[in-house]
């Protein structure tokens, strides 16, 4: 098995962390796995992204030019991957901030209200974690309990407190995934 | 105790240093390798370890303070993103002129000038040529992992003391930012003054009372004893080309066509070879571990029955020159490479393979 994955939106959503904890969870369960940002000044404000491959077997590039999934929370983002999705893959975004919705037919599209869920559960900062819970919905790449594991290795120990919000973040993005319908 | 953790290149290479008995780093922070010092500053080794970690003035500071310790038999590094390497290439050039053992960390990024931040793989002749002046080498090794970026240390500093030469690590900015499963190696102690000099007779470390003192120095105005240090260093060179050469072979021996890439570029080439194979084209890989010394030899024993090579470089076309002096005009050789910080896609060396091979 192996799921190569993009995540693009704006710097300061939480881009670059969620792709940490999906690494982070790969590695606890045992599998290979790379991050890798994009890396420059385009991250202050501007955009940003980070691809992550989880693997059974040793990961050869870690650029790619297509992508099982995409992962996408703004318009550019949107604009620059839709077209780089492998036929049948996934494309997942938050109709927050999106003003042009994707096209294409031949892929899966999904949406997930990530950021006025956040907004309603009063934790912001919880969106990011809420899109994780979508991903793992549709593919369950690493298990739960590994991705609490990679999450508690991610975060610093004096925010292990937030662990049980963050589950929660997790658990409300399973459920809010939709497919959309073309 | 090994220890499995999710790094970055440039953070595992910190870990690595401190692990495996380093006694010193001098740095001065450069994107995209800043995280190095960072790390060691977060780590504050000298409260474990004892290893001196210092932010210099300039990259013309740091490589004179890594001169200074190396004269002192003592396991010191730095590192540096290209524009820095090449201020420190006066101290490089005056430690191959002294003889003595070091570590430099080069994580490549796009030049000329001031360049960019992206990753670049363009200071290859800088480091395998000798960018600074004199007949000098430097043993250099292309890590293409995060795991190498760590192991890739005390393998540097392990050549570099049993040959009295400066170690290069050559990366780039794409394996300093990327973060990958590392196996970190178990803590091995800094060696004791003793140790040093037992190990190392020649280290300036105070002298002592059975011996006269050590003096490290390029400087030898008599033409015959020069040269006759000149003629010592490149035997030692050709020592080295005889016993040092690492590489990895990927599939070449059942292959039409060879790709040859280093650091990131071979892991592009890897998933280039896997596209390739769906098309019918058997495609292998030649990843030259040590830039210098070169793989000339192996690449030799494929040429009886490959039909071409194709060098794929973040650069304009540099280890493509290596490669065409150990071919000797036998099979052709091309170039494919993107330059300004743009890493190319492996679909992209596909068809670099198929157009200059007319496939």
């Amino acid at each position: 098995m192996k799921h190569e994955i993009i995540i693009a939106g704006f710097g300061g959503q939480g881009v670059l962390s969620m792709g940490k904890i999906l690494a982070y969870s790969g590695l606890m369960q045992g599998k290979e796995v790379t991050w890798l940002p994009a890396y420059g000044p385009e991250q202050r404000g501007g955009t940003a992204n980070v691809t992550v491959i989880i693997s059974d077997e040793r990961i050869s590039s870690p650029i790619l030019n297509t992508y099982d999934t995409a992962i996408i929370l703004n318009q550019q983002s949107l604009d620059k991957f839709e077209s780089k999705v492998k036929p049948g893959g996934n494309l997942i975004y938050d109709p927050y901030g999106i003003s042009t919705a994707p096209t294409r037919t031949d892929i899966n599209v999904y949406t997930i209200d990530a950021m006025d869920t956040a907004l309603a559960m009063g934790a912001a900062k919880s969106f990011n974690m809420i899109i994780l819970g979508g991903l793992l919905q549709i593919c369950p790449i690493v298990d739960l309990e590994y991705v609490m594991l990679g999450l508690k290795k991610s975060l610093p120990e004096r925010h292990h407190h937030l662990l049980p919000q963050n589950e929660a973040a997790i658990k409300k993005g399973m459920e809010i995934i939709q497919l959309k319908e073309n | 105790m090994e220890e499995v953790r999710l790094m970055k290149g440039n953070e595992a290479l910190a870990e690595a240093a401190i692990r495996c008995g380093c006694d010193g780093y001098f740095g001065y922070p450069i994107t995209p390798q800043s995280e190095v010092m960072e790390t060691l500053m977060l780590l504050k080794p000298w409260e474990t370890t004892g290893m001196v970690v210092m932010q210099a003035e300039s990259e013309v500071a740091s490589i004179n303070m890594v001169y200074a310790g190396a004269g002192c038999g003592k396991k010191v590094m730095t590192s540096t993103s290209s524009p820095g390497f090449s201020l420190m290439q006066e101290g490089v050039s005056y430690i191959a002129g002294a003889d003595i053992p070091a570590l430099v960390v080069n994580v490549m990024r796009g030049g000329p000038g001031l360049g960019t931040i992206q990753p670049s793989q363009a200071d290859y002749f800088q480091t395998v040529k000798g960018g600074g002046h004199g007949d000098y080498r430097q043993i250099t090794l292309a890590p293409a992992s995060v795991q190498e970026m760590a192991d890739f240390v005390s393998l540097g500093f392990d050549l570099a003391f049993k040959y009295n030469i400066l170690s290069v690590i050559l990366a780039d900015g794409l394996i300093g930012q990327m973060m990958e499963k590392v196996v970190l190696p178990p803590y091995q102690a800094r060696r004791t003054n003793e140790e040093i000099r037992k190990e190392c007779p020649w280290a300036s470390l105070g002298r002592t009372a059975d011996r006269k003192r050590n003096v490290i120095t390029s400087l030898e105005l008599e033409p015959g004893p020069m040269e006759a240090r000149n003629l010592a260093l490149q035997e030692k060179y050709r020592t080295i080309e005889a016993n040092e050469v690492r590489f990895e072979n990927v599939g070449c021996d059942d292959a039409d066509y060879l790709l040859m890439a280093f650091g990131s570029s071979a892991r592009i080439c890897q998933k280039a070879i896997e596209i390739a194979a769906e098309q019918g084209i058997k495609l292998g890989l030649l990843r030259p571990i040590t830039l210098w010394p070169f793989c000339t030899e192996e690449i030799q024993r494929q040429l009886s029955h490959i039909k071409g090579i194709l060098s794929v470089e973040f650069n304009a076309g540099q280890m493509v020159e290596d490669i065409r002096l150990a071919v000797e005009g036998k099979v052709p050789v091309a170039h494919f490479g993107r330059m300004g910080g743009i890493v190319p896609t492996p679909e992209e060396v596909v068809e670099a393979v198929k157009s200059n091979f007319n496939l």
